[in-house]
């Protein structure tokens, strides 16, 4: 990199703090990114890595530190703030207005006028077109937005962010969706980004593509900065042991190691979807689950995995094939019926699951209030029931009464699944069971689905986190494009493997 | 009024501004009231008497009926804009069943007293099951879909009186409606059995739980397994039962059925529900609140006839207290919201 050492940093923080709601998320926290770099950022999930750039962006504000930009010392009270100072953000979601043309997604709220006020359409096609090719993508800029792949609508999202004067480009998460053709896109536009003098922070799971295409790479852990280090001097053994300490050797394993899988072809199959298809989601998914078994499903984001473990629990109904549950086809007409066929399901957003102004009880006999109720609640009952689970799978505060809402996320994602704990299920599907939580956290979610597994219970692991998959499942399925496409049974299995075949 | 409003909840580490916070949708409301009765007790002396404390509960208790009908849905996070159409429909057709005297010029069909009756629940129930068919399996949200009921309702009513009016209703319909009992109106009795059921319904079984649920987070309530169609379904029709008894004794009450006769009684129990501190957006409030909620509207129409004041500026001032109403409960959902989100 070629920049005067006299220039000061494009971004420089110093002990930033901050927590939310007694739960310490960043802990004096400091950051420098130079101009013209593209600046790698690691750490497990809940580490504090979103946190700080949300801050950087303008959406929190910090408890503490200072922050300064080219040098000047800077408040951000909203995102506005931060866009002024040349700072954009690109969020793992896209947020492209599907039903627009591509041109009007890049220039959506300043686009282009004549001198009467109106909308210059040929000039915004123009333009945009001009200014995507500079980045080397070519796209018709009339084409619907929603018609392209994925990994090209973020790519275009992050072309708006650049045309919006950002000199300071966070990308969080941005080759989760992509396919391996896109990922090079992508590296290719950040090194022309790079060269233009634009700075980049770059936050990813795939440890490999930090280390490609970084200069310098941070890692987080539990809302510290641990580590700096040109990305040159390091490799991935390392970065692993700095983003999860000693210790955790399954989940370490998960990210190196040959997973050895253990399927048990023998066990009774509890359920079977045969043929399954659901609109453009996914197609002819037929598949054994098993009892005593975690079946994982792997896939990008995107792969119809989401949709899939909803027709699992009912929520959607799938338009083609059917279920077999306990050996008699059944109809999952709606999340009740899944309920009473024996199947229980976690989603993966926790808020989509609880309820945050609810006690810890009511949060837990809520699914099982047919069970131990009749007409009249059994308050005293719920407590209890809810009582065991708290002590069961250590949730904090241990004290059925408090507020849900109250609960870190590791916590929260506890009480989810203690709904379902006290009754168990024959199926237990879980989407993204990790996702957010620290490694404590997901050490303890790991016990737990092994626990249930031996118990005899069949879970389906849905993911889009590797790791997650990996670090769970007897048995693997690759799903890509709404489809099953290969399974991983015996033997063993490693990252790569399962990267390369979704 | 013995019964509580929504029980405090134990929060051991909150602070005691917190717990305020919290409580503010049900502190404003009885706050509010306080203050009227202090206000109209001193403004004038033929307020504070008993007397007329029987009548502010007579005359709030059609509107009471109806609104425990319309806490289930407001719970639920919908609304029933039919209501009062559903009552007036109800209080009608009770009438037509019923012999007329023969100046009453209806082409009616008189039938035995509890035919009459058992038609009048069986229509509103039917009204109530349309609203949730309409709501549930087609997917028209209940604003539109009881906006439509509304003036189904309406035509029902008009289709059946022609612009007459009948006077008739069986005989028990008229004593709920127009008798008392050892110096208490019975309506005010019927509506205190109403409360009372409501109440226990809503805080002591299941289905009251999975009415909190399903209005405090409908996605989460759908995901433990719990039917929410079906617990919608059942609000609605809940809804329009409760409507159609107000309406048969609200009949009886004013003495006559015609058309349009209960058109205030929409906003007026919209208005309880809310002034009472129910959250429009579900899953916080109770009949504890419709109650609180009642008595301020009931003190206000009441307590503004005793003060010299222009009865056009009434309904400005009814307006005014209602607005205000609206901005604490969606202020207090915000409060709630952003607890929620630095909790998760």
């Amino acid at each position: 990199m070629s920049q005067s050492s006299t220039a000061p940093p494009a971004l420089e923080m110093a002990g930033v703090t901050k927590s939310f709601g007694g739960v310490q998320a960043l802990q004096g926290v400091d950051f420098v990114l130079q101009p013209g770099e593209i600046h790698g950022l690691v750490g497990e999930n809940g580490a504090g890595k979103s946190t700080l750039m949300k801050i950087i962006a303008g959406v929190y504000s910090a408890g503490g530190g200072s922050m300064t930009v080219d040098g000047r010392e800077v408040h951000f009270r909203s995102p506005r703030d931060a866009i002024a100072a040349g700072i954009g953000m690109v969020h793992q979601e896209l947020s492209t207005v599907p039903d627009l043309t591509v041109a009007e997604n890049v220039f959506l709220g300043k686009q282009p006028v004549d001198r009467a006020g109106f909308v210059s359409w040929s000039k915004m096609r123009s333009d945009a077109r001009r200014q995507l090719a500079d980045l080397g993508l070519k796209v018709d800029p009339r084409q619907r937005i929603g018609s392209l792949p994925i990994g090209l609508q973020q790519l275009i999202e992050i072309a708006r962010v650049v045309f919006s004067g950002a000199r300071i480009i966070i990308l969080d998460e941005p080759t989760s969706a992509l396919s391996p053709p896109e990922v090079e896109l992508l590296f290719q536009v950040l090194r022309r980004l790079r060269a233009a003098g634009k700075s980049i922070v770059f936050i990813s799971h795939f440890l490999d593509d930090i280390l490609r295409i970084s200069d310098t790479v941070t890692i987080f852990r539990n809302g510290r900065r641990v580590a700096t280090s040109p990305a040159a001097a390091i490799g991935k053994g390392w970065v692993i042991e700095q983003m999860i300490g000693r210790g955790h050797a399954d989940l370490e394993e998960s990210y190196t190691g040959e997973i050895k899988l253990e399927t048990k072809p023998a066990a009774p199959v509890v359920m079977r979807t045969e043929g399954l298809g659901f609109g453009r989601a996914f197609q002819d998914v037929t598949m054994d689950i098993r009892a005593g078994e975690v079946l994982g499903i792997y896939g990008f984001m995107g792969c119809g995995q989401i949709e899939l473990a909803r027709a699992l629990f009912g929520k959607i109904n799938p338009d083609r094939g059917r279920f077999i549950v306990g050996g008699k086809p059944r109809r999952l007409r709606n999340t009740a019926a899944a309920h009473r066929a024996g199947i229980a399901f976690v989603p993966e957003s926790r808020r989509s699951m609880l309820f945050g102004q609810e006690p810890i009880y009511k949060n837990v006999s809520i699914s099982i209030l047919d069970r131990i109720a009749g007409v009249l609640l059994r308050p005293a009952v719920e407590r209890k029931l809810a009582g065991r689970q708290v002590e069961a799978l250590g949730i904090r505060p241990p004290n059925v009464e408090a507020r849900l809402g109250a609960l870190s996320g590791g916590n929260q994602q506890k009480v989810a699944l203690a709904k379902w704990l006290n009754f168990p299920p024959d199926v237990l599907v879980l989407s993204e069971p990790t996702r957010g939580m620290d490694v404590g956290a997901k050490d303890d979610v790991v016990r737990i689905v092994r626990r249930l597994r031996d118990e005899g219970l069949a879970v389906v692991v849905m993911s889009t986190e590797p790791e997650t998959v990996l670090s769970l499942a007897d048995r693997i399925l690759i799903m890509k494009k709404g489809e099953i496409v290969r399974e991983f049974g015996d033997g063993t299995v490693t990252k790569d493997r399962l990267l390369e075949a979704a | 009024m013995s019964i509580p409003v929504e029980q405090a909840r134990v929060d051991a580490p909150l602070g005691t501004m917190l717990w305020l916070r919290n409580q503010m949708r049900n502190i404003a409301p009885f706050a509010t009231l306080l203050c009227l009765v202090l206000f109209f007790s001193l403004a004038s002396p033929s307020f504070p008497t008993l007397d007329n404390l029987a009548n502010i509960l007579t005359q709030i208790s059609v509107t009471g009926i109806i609104a425990v009908g319309l806490t289930f849905v407001i719970l639920c996070g919908e609304i029933d804009l039919s209501v009062a159409a559903v009552a007036n429909a109800t209080g009608i057709v009770v009438a037509y069943f019923t012999a007329q005297d023969s100046y009453v010029n209806i082409a009616n069909m008189p039938l035995p007293g509890w035919a009459a009756i058992l038609l009048g629940l069986a229509s509103c129930a039917i009204l109530g099951l349309v609203n949730a068919f309409g709501l549930t399996l087609v997917g028209i949200p209940s604003f539109i879909m009881t906006l439509a009921m509304m003036q189904i309702g309406a035509g029902i009513s008009a289709l059946l009186v022609r612009g007459q009016i009948a006077y008739a209703v069986p005989p028990v319909v008229s004593t709920l409606g127009s008798g008392s009992v050892g110096g208490v109106p019975w309506i005010v009795l019927l509506l205190g059995v109403f409360l009372l059921v409501a109440h226990v319904v809503l805080g002591y079984t299941r289905f009251g739980r999975y009415v909190y649920m399903v209005g405090g987070n409908r996605e989460a309530a759908e995901y433990s397994g719990v039917n929410v169609k079906k617990i919608l379904n059942a609000v609605l029709v809940i809804s329009a039962v409760c409507a159609g008894v107000a309406g048969m004794v609200g009949v009886a009450h004013f003495g006559s059925a015609q058309q349009n006769e209960f058109d205030t009684y929409l906003l007026d129990s919209i208005a309880a529900v809310v002034v009472g501190g129910t959250s429009l957006f579900g899953g916080r409030g109770g009949i504890g609140n419709t109650i609180v909620g009642l008595c301020v509207l009931g003190v206000l129409n009441n307590g503004l006839d005793h003060v010299q004041i222009d009865s056009f500026l009434k309904i400005l001032i009814r307006g005014l207290i209602l607005l205000a109403a609206l901005v604490i409960n969606v202020y207090a959902q915000r409060l709630r919201d952003s607890e929620a989100r630095t909790g998760g």
